[in-house]
């Protein structure tokens, strides 16, 4: 726990007691709400009494390293409230979804919490950064709770073809008769979600290679390094394609690959070279510090020596990297499906509906740039809040 | 002097082994595939006719080493062999689209790189201004744009609302050399602003990094004005990186085009690319990536290279 002596002579602080029976009212309100959802399901209910105990261990082991205030809990406890009573105001939506009700709330309480911690940082932010985050802020919200969002299913054909904008048909319907609205929502999800598991199984490869690079030198970082200028002399879109091309359809031990995930491995692959190089020039300079020495001399292995010495110390610049390669593999990720070789249909995904809808454009008709510019307006987002963070961990100033 | 001939030969060695060793894996990872090669990439469509002919266009019948060799200098001699779609000469293929995707990025370049080093000049000179910080928001935001995106506000704009370009470019040989500008514009004006904004923050970066240096300082001191001090000190030292983010941005450029192809129904190779990956058809699929890897290769050598060349440290040695 980390208090600062000057605030912890303060005595002002209202009693624990009443903020932690203000959390615990959350929380039993939860349970309530949610037995009455699943009321008719009892596998759910035992499975969402787990998911809930589960998350309030996690979040109680947090607590503990969290600079509280009363205001701290105050944003926590409104911010859950106000999504109650959302709940309780769209009852039949809700109530229909509990997984996405319970994702959605998940996500709220993560963001209050997340805020709450590093409230003293975020202040100080510039409107960048503030707008960054917002938009980041709405993408997951919709991304999460998508189907309760959403007025009819992600593949329903609800009307006739490029039906035009307001009525029943918010944005419309698209070149099938889907309500466009529906699909950009769906499309945040399946699109996002899919990126992001990109870029983790990149920074996993990546990054584990690149320490291990570092860790070990040699041979190893000698193979490693010559196999990843080999790659990234390739353009990864051009090697992209060669691959989808060569493995569509590829089958190991008589198993078909979801082109799904070939496409996440492919494009995590080609993308975890640039974490490797990140990775291994960060892991580089942290392998030669004396406490790494003092690790090893006290006959710690390898995998300590990764996790437990280098890592901890490589976290913001690679945390600033996740952001951009982020960036990237959707942008990369949407191009492809755009090209009509990434996400199939019937998925909604957003590089694909622009695809599909792009005749209207020579009509004249926007609506096949919304995509576009939801794609557009979450990489500037992302950027903008990557910017900020890079300026703060590393002091990168150009005010000489 | 020998120090640069002796790096310059080195890089140069370099990027023949790494053009060498990046047409094995384009060759070899077809090979990859279990079982008969043939069968697995045509699928449901195979006939005993397609397979067979799929087998003699991937020279089945002789060894890998043969198979490989006769491959590599096919594509030397500007043989490429036949694609499995149509059996027509991939060379016939891919020849005139070559020439309409290096058109088009010739293009871009000759539109980007004054803009991108204007702009980048102008936003060191006034740092902090305004000005830099419109500049610097805006080429954040077009590096976060997809592609398409850009492409089809211009459509929107400049080919529906305005009418003043084809919203489709399609060229042919006998096109004259200034119809040929007047279709290909909005494609060139999307790559344009998607290499600008990268080409101008790295040739602001350079120069402000410079402005730090006690010369520079020296310069202030003796009264000159910021425009010649940026003009005459800081730019020809920067010059390296500079010109190094602009050759990088043409090997960008002739990889981007794809997009841009595709979005304005453009002949050239990199559509010719993505209807082949739909189609499976694997040998044009190299031969296409080989080019464009080539090329890619090329330009960043020439990059190394021009960098080792324009470093003044290097240029005149104590």
């Amino acid at each position: 726990m980390t208090v600062t002596t000057m605030e912890g002579a303060l005595p002002a602080r209202p009693s624990p007691w009443a903020s932690r029976i203000s959390v615990a009212a959350v929380y039993l309100f939860v349970v309530v709400l949610f037995l009455q959802i699943v009321r008719d399901d009892t596998l759910a209910a035992i499975l969402g009494l787990l998911l809930i105990h589960g998350y309030s261990v996690i979040v109680l082991l947090y607590w503990r390293n969290l600079e509280r205030s009363a205001a701290g809990d105050k944003a926590i406890v409104t911010l859950t409230l106000v999504y109650m009573l959302l709940a309780v105001l769209f009852w039949d939506r809700f109530s229909a979804l509990p997984w996405s009700t319970f994702f959605g709330l998940f996500v709220v309480q993560a963001v209050a919490l997340l805020a709450v911690r590093f409230w003293k940082n975020l202040r100080k932010a510039p409107p960048t950064a503030w707008f960054g985050m917002v938009v980041v802020l709405f993408y997951v919200m919709i991304a999460a709770t998508a189907p309760i969002v959403a007025p009819f299913t992600e593949t329903e054909i609800v009307g006739a073809e490029y039906e035009p904008w307001g009525g029943q048909f918010l944005l419309g319907t698209d070149n099938l008769g889907r309500d466009w609205l529906t699909r950009l929502i769906y499309g945040a999800r399946n699109t996002i979600g899919i990126a992001f598991v990109t870029t983790c199984l990149a920074f996993l490869i990546g990054g584990l290679g690149g320490f291990l690079s570092a860790a070990l030198g040699g041979w190893v970082d000698q193979i490693l390094g010559r196999a990843v200028d080999v790659l990234m002399a390739i353009p990864s879109l051009i090697f992209a394609l060669l691959l989808l091309s060569i493995f569509t359809n590829y089958s190991v031990f008589g198993l078909k690959i979801h082109p799904m995930v070939l496409l996440v491995v492919i494009i995590a692959v080609l993308d975890s070279t640039r974490v490797f190089r990140l990775a291994r020039a960060v892991g580089m300079n942290i392998v030669v510090m004396d406490y790494v020495e003092v690790a090893r001399l006290r006959g710690e292995g390898l995998w300590w020596v990764i996790t437990r010495e280098v890592m901890p110390n490589a976290m913001p610049p690679l945390v600033a990297e996740f952001g951009l390669r982020f960036c990237f593999v959707f942008l990369f990720l949407s191009a492809l499906s755009f090209l009509g070789l990434g996400i199939q249909p019937p998925t909604a995904d957003w590089g694909s509906m622009v695809r599909d809808n792009a005749t209207l454009i020579t009509f004249g008709d926007i609506t096949p740039l919304l995509p576009a510019g939801a794609i557009a307006l979450l990489t500037v987002g992302v950027n903008f809040v990557v910017d900020w963070f890079l300026h703060q961990t590393s002091g990168l100033r150009d005010d000489h | 002097m020998d120090k640069i001939l002796k790096m310059v030969a080195q890089r140069l060695a370099l990027g023949l082994l790494t053009l060498f060793v990046v047409s094995l894996i384009i060759f070899f990872s077809v090979q990859l595939l279990p079982g008969d090669v043939c069968q697995e990439i045509l699928g449901q469509a195979q006939t005993p006719e397609t397979v067979a002919a799929c087998r003699r266009e991937l020279r089945l019948n002789l060894p890998w080493y043969e198979r490989y060799i006769s491959w590599l200098f096919g594509i030397l001699q500007g043989d490429m062999g036949r694609s499995l779609a149509n059996q027509r000469e991939i060379s016939e293929l891919i020849g005139k689209r070559l020439g309409n995707t290096f058109f088009l990025a010739a293009f871009a370049a000759v539109l980007s790189v004054p803009v991108a080093l204007v702009l980048g000049v102008m936003a060191a000179l006034y740092r902090n201004s305004p000005f830099d910080r419109i500049v610097n928001a805006l080429t954040l935001s077009s590096i976060s744009f997809p592609e398409f995106f850009v492409a089809y506000i211009l459509i929107l704009f400049f080919a529906v609302q305005l009418g003043w370009f084809p919203s489709i470019s399609n060229v042919s040989a006998d096109l004259g050399f200034w119809e040929r500008i007047y279709r290909t514009a909005l494609p060139s004006l999307t790559l344009m602003l998607v290499v600008v904004a990268h080409m101008m923050r790295m040739t602001r970066a350079a120069i402000i990094n410079l402005l730090a240096s006690p010369y520079i300082e020296m310069a202030n001191l003796k009264g000159l004005t910021r425009m010649h001090i940026i003009v005459h000190h800081a730019l020809p030292n920067a010059l390296a990186p500079i010109i190094n983010v602009v050759v990088i941005n043409l090997a960008y450029l002739v990889v981007g085009v794809v997009i841009a192809e595709v979005v304005f129904v453009y002949p050239g190779l990199g559509q010719l690319l993505v209807d082949s990956v739909a189609k499976r058809d694997i040998p044009v699929v190299q031969a296409s990536c080989m080019i464009f890897a080539a090329t890619y290769i090329l330009l960043n050598l020439t990059a190394d290279v021009l960098a080792i060349a324009t470093n003044p440290r290097l240029m005149h040695p104590r």
